[in-house]
């Protein structure tokens, strides 16, 4: 009877969580489309600068630029839902074949960079809460505000001369090795640590601060248990809907990084379509990118509904 | 009978405030000592220091606090916890905030076992369930695999009490356990820790503000006032001759079965609680009391009425208010 | 008697330790001679940071070897002189940051404060609104956008002013819904006030501050965005002395003479954390919780 309730309550909840991840997607959908079509003349972008008046209007014709906007939206849409990304402009081959081979090398760097993140932030950001207000805690709290003012692009650079030119210990670019992930990984990974270290912190703080804690105590468990087993399950929540939103932006942001370490990544990939007005392409990777981060938000949610019994029921 | 617990003049301060001044107390086995005193007096810190659960800023001093012939002030943080809830147990006031809403009754119980007898969790769960039936609660079986908002408030409070007595502890301390539950529960959870202190011969320390409850649990009373005892003695003692003027104002604010008469109105004490800052000197009562005279300023010396009774006044036992000038 | 006050005797105001006041100013100085220096600029610069002198190029600043005593920082691959374009750099920099805040602020605060207020079907549409922003890349968008339109200062400036707007909605939202229900709002209406009389005059001061924090933050963000859209080439257009694109137009030249994007970076962080930590000290100073700290 009890799990009857249990699961009727979860099946409608992750029915309503998932209605809503659908309407995202089908506004991002329409976004992604109005992006390329609306600002300024698309044929006259991919003609590029030298073209003449009959070269557009070639363009227009080949690719059905002159039909109603409407029109072109619900047969692109279409395509889209049959998995057809359309073709590219510049490789003459599918997008979806070209996102397919890129994504891989994107998809790792990602998540090299989020690992390197969660190694760095998780463990700060707890030792912090437990020595709130100390030396030790203000100086990992300025490791943070330091690191939120870098920008990652120059760190790169930085890396790249150190790292790559002086000390010869990595690549310079490109991903031949496993070597090769490592600059691009923790650059990706620096401008998720300020976030991911100050949620730690001030969920582990107040969860500390709560009465079960001293109850754990009174029942005369060990640090280690009441910390990592009491205070971080429950200071847990807010830190992994964070990191499901922090590897979304790391994904979003892997266009910069990509470029500075020329890593044959989907980020890569949209920005040389758009510097060639290879348009198909950078619609293709803007909605997959937003499906990409949709799809975490929704696992964060769900994670954390099982993280807390109390959101079950 | 040699006390299993016994601490002699705590003192707590915390940067502004002195919260204990001075506390001087025994718990003989199988006997329930109350503490009672208003909201602010020091009754809980006192609990708390008992523990080592004071928070950062508290600074503790005393001459001894000892269980059995260990002195509690000696040990480090990790001795404490490897007493703390194996041989002194606690319980809070809140239930619902005090437990983990993340993990199960059961998980919440076993880990006690887990911890101080090295038990497995099977082990642990079934000595979990014996002691929620011991308790009161219907189903244990159940009730294990439940989270804490899924129990009612008085259910909660019963399974705190459990997991405070899974190891058996000698030492049971309860900080003013039935304040947030309803009256009709309250009485429930009162008669059960007393027959539980009977039948498992713990040594209960009760805090509490309410004389009622003291009249009904204790064989032994401490009454408290702005961080010092300014009373203590055996319950009927005090009762029938109460000698501090806060204890015989507290006396007169409550109805005690058999002290006050149908009809007769109750009392109240003007003023309120003073703050004690470093170096107060002398009764921090005087500003309250009616009797209260110049030398009142001067420290007050504990004074002997007989019969285990001791008050911290100037006065002298059997003091009538008509007779003060 | 509720006795909370009893165990829990440590419920003390949070006060700015001494070391975030010191933190909270030096933000404050730095932000403030960044305007100093953005707003007399041609008074400051030594050179016209346009000038090209084809002579004098990739001359080291004065620490190094070779340099001139004349380009304090040196000059860059075409001869122009790095300090001069760093001072015209900040001018910049702090334009995107100042206008960018300005419009995603509007936007976010409007539709922050209309959800707040209204509730219901009208707050379930603004939180939609913040969840499609949010997966939205922003940078890609960003590119794109300029990319189609052509890259400008206004075009950068709008395009970020339209993405950077949800942060500002979802803190006036919350902060929002909490005055909603306060007494004298709900007297303010009683007492016949027009609705939009009640948003703007009533609610918007009371939500203000927390606002300030938000619009301190979202600059760092925009200066950031800026400087990564015009290294990649997407931002603002050459020869402006933006930052980010004398990083980029340094590139080629990073391992020969380090120093050339060494420099820009180094003001880009310095602005930045200025902005940073005048933020987070307003935010610390408007933290007026009490807590009790048990551990």
């Amino acid at each position: 009877m009890h799990l009857v309730f249990y699961l009727s309550t979860m099946l409608s909840f992750i029915f309503r969580r998932l209605w809503l991840s659908a309407l995202v997607c089908l506004t991002v959908l329409v976004i992604s489309f109005m992006l390329t079509h609306l600002s300024g003349d698309l044929a006259a972008s991919i003609a590029g600068p030298n073209a003449t008046a009959a070269d557009i209007a070639i363009i227009t014709k080949n690719y059905g630029l002159d039909r109603p906007l409407v029109v072109q939206f619900f047969d692109w849409a279409g395509h889209v839902a049959e998995g057809d990304l359309g073709r590219s402009y510049l490789f003459h081959v599918p997008v979806s074949g070209l996102i397919r081979e890129r994504l891989p090398v994107t998809l790792a760097l990602g998540l090299t960079g989020l690992i390197i993140a969660m190694l760095i932030a998780l463990p700060l950001g707890i030792i912090a809460a437990m020595r709130e207000g100390s030396a030790i805690d203000r100086g990992i709290m300025l490791i943070a505000l330091l690191g939120q003012a870098v920008p990652g692009f120059w760190l790169g650079l930085l890396l790249i001369v150190l790292f790559g030119l002086n000390l010869q210990w990595l690549p310079i670019s490109g991903i031949d090795t496993w070597k090769g992930y490592i600059m691009p990984g923790f650059v990706l990974a620096f401008s998720a640590i300020p976030a991911l270290m100050r949620l730690t912190r001030s969920g582990m703080i107040e969860a500390l601060c709560a009465d079960y804690i001293r109850t754990a105590r009174a029942k005369g468990l060990s640090t280690t248990t009441i910390v990592l087993k009491h205070a971080l399950r429950n200071a847990a929540m807010p830190v992994v809907s964070i990191t499901a939103v922090q590897l979304g932006f790391m994904l979003g942001g892997s266009v910069v990084t990509e470029s500075v370490f020329a890593v044959p990544g989907v980020g890569y990939l949209a920005w040389e379509s758009i510097t060639k007005n290879d348009f198909p392409v950078v619609q293709a990777v803007v909605l997959f990118l937003a499906v990409i981060y949709i799809a975490l938000a929704l696992l964060a949610d769900m994670m954390n509904a099982l993280l807390d019994p109390r959101l079950r029921i | 009978m040699a006390p299993v617990l016994s601490i002699a003049n705590l003192r707590v301060s915390f940067p502004r405030m002195e919260a204990v001044r001075g506390v001087s107390l025994t718990l003989r086995g199988g006997e329930t000592h109350c503490l009672v005193g208003e909201s602010g007096c020091g009754k809980s810190i006192s609990a708390l220091s008992v523990m080592n659960l004071l928070p950062r800023s508290a600074v503790r001093s005393a001459d001894h606090i000892r269980f059995h012939e260990h002195d509690l002030l000696a040990m480090s943080e990790r001795q404490m916890a490897w007493l703390r809830g194996d041989k002194i147990a606690m319980i809070f006031q809140e239930p619902m905030t005090s437990l983990n809403p993340a993990y199960t009754i059961g998980s919440q119980m076993a880990e006690v076992l887990e911890r101080h007898r090295r038990a497995s969790r099977r082990q642990a769960l079934d000595r979990a369930a014996e002691l929620l039936a011991r308790v009161g609660i219907t189903a244990p079986g159940m009730r294990l695999a439940q989270y804490p908002h899924q129990l009612s408030g008085g259910l909660r409070q019963r399974m705190m009490i459990a997991t405070a007595l899974m190891c058996d502890p000698e030492v049971l301390i309860a900080d003013e356990p039935t304040t947030a539950l309803d009256v009709t529960v309250q009485s429930q959870v009162l008669r059960l820790l007393r027959k539980l202190q009977q039948e498992m011969g713990l040594a209960l320390l009760l805090i509490t503000h309410d004389f009622g409850i003291v009249a009904r649990m204790a064989e032994h009373v401490s009454v408290m006032y702005a961080g010092e005892v300014v009373e203590s003695g055996p319950v009927e003692q005090i009762i029938k001759a109460p000698t501090h003027p806060y204890t015989r104002g507290l006396l007169n604010c409550i109805p005690v079965p058999g002290m006050t008469k149908p009809g007769e109105p109750l009392g109240s004490i003007p003023g309120g609680v003073p703050h004690i800052g470093r170096g107060f000197l002398g009764c921090g009562f005087r500003e309250r009391c009616p009797m209260a005279a110049r030398e009142c300023a001067e420290p007050v010396h504990l004074h002997d009425a007989g019969e285990d009774h001791f008050y911290r006044c100037r006065l002298p036992p059997d003091w009538k208010l008509d007779a003060s000038p | 008697m509720k006795t909370a006050d009893d165990t829990q005797p440590l419920w003390r105001r949070r006060r700015l330790p001494a070391f975030g006041r010191l933190a909270t100013l030096l933000g404050a100085s730095i932000v403030v001679t960044a305007f100093v220096v953005a707003i007399f600029a041609p008074y400051l610069t030594p050179y016209d940071p346009f000038a090209q002198d084809l002579n004098l190029r990739l001359v080291p600043p004065v620490w190094m070897e070779s340099s001139h005593a004349a380009h304090l920082l040196g000059t860059d691959q075409i001869g122009r002189d790095y300090l001069s374009r760093l001072i015209y750099g900040t001018r910049i920099s702090l334009l995107i940051g100042v206008l960018t805040v300005i419009t995603s602020g509007l936007i976010g605060v409007t539709i922050g404060i209309v959800g707040g207020f209204y509730g219901g079907r009208v707050d379930a549409l603004v939180m939609f609104l913040i969840t499609c922003r949010l997966s939205i890349p922003l940078i890609l968008v960003a590119l794109t956008v300029v990319a189609l339109v052509g890259s400008s200062l206004t075009v950068v400036i709008l395009t970020l002013g339209l993405l950077l707007w949800e942060r500002f909605a979802v803190v006036a939202r919350t902060t929002t819904m909490q005055v909603r229900n306060l007494d004298y709002i709900a007297a303010a209406q009683a007492a016949g006030a027009s609705r939009a009389h009640v948003l703007v005059r009533e609610v918007l001061p009371n939500i203000a501050s927390h606002l300030v924090v938000v619009a301190t933050l979202e600059m760092a963000l925009a200066i950031l965005l800026e400087a990564a859209l015009s290294f990649l080439g997407l931002g603002v257009p050459q020869p402006l002395p933006s930052w980010g694109l004398m990083i980029a137009e340094a590139k080629e030249y990073m391992f020969f003479s380090p120093w050339v994007i060494v420099t820009p970076g180094v003001a880009l962080f310095i602005l930045v954390l200025g902005i940073n930590l005048l933020g987070d000290g307003l935010r610390d100073m408007l933290r007026t919780d009490l807590r009790h700290r048990g551990w």
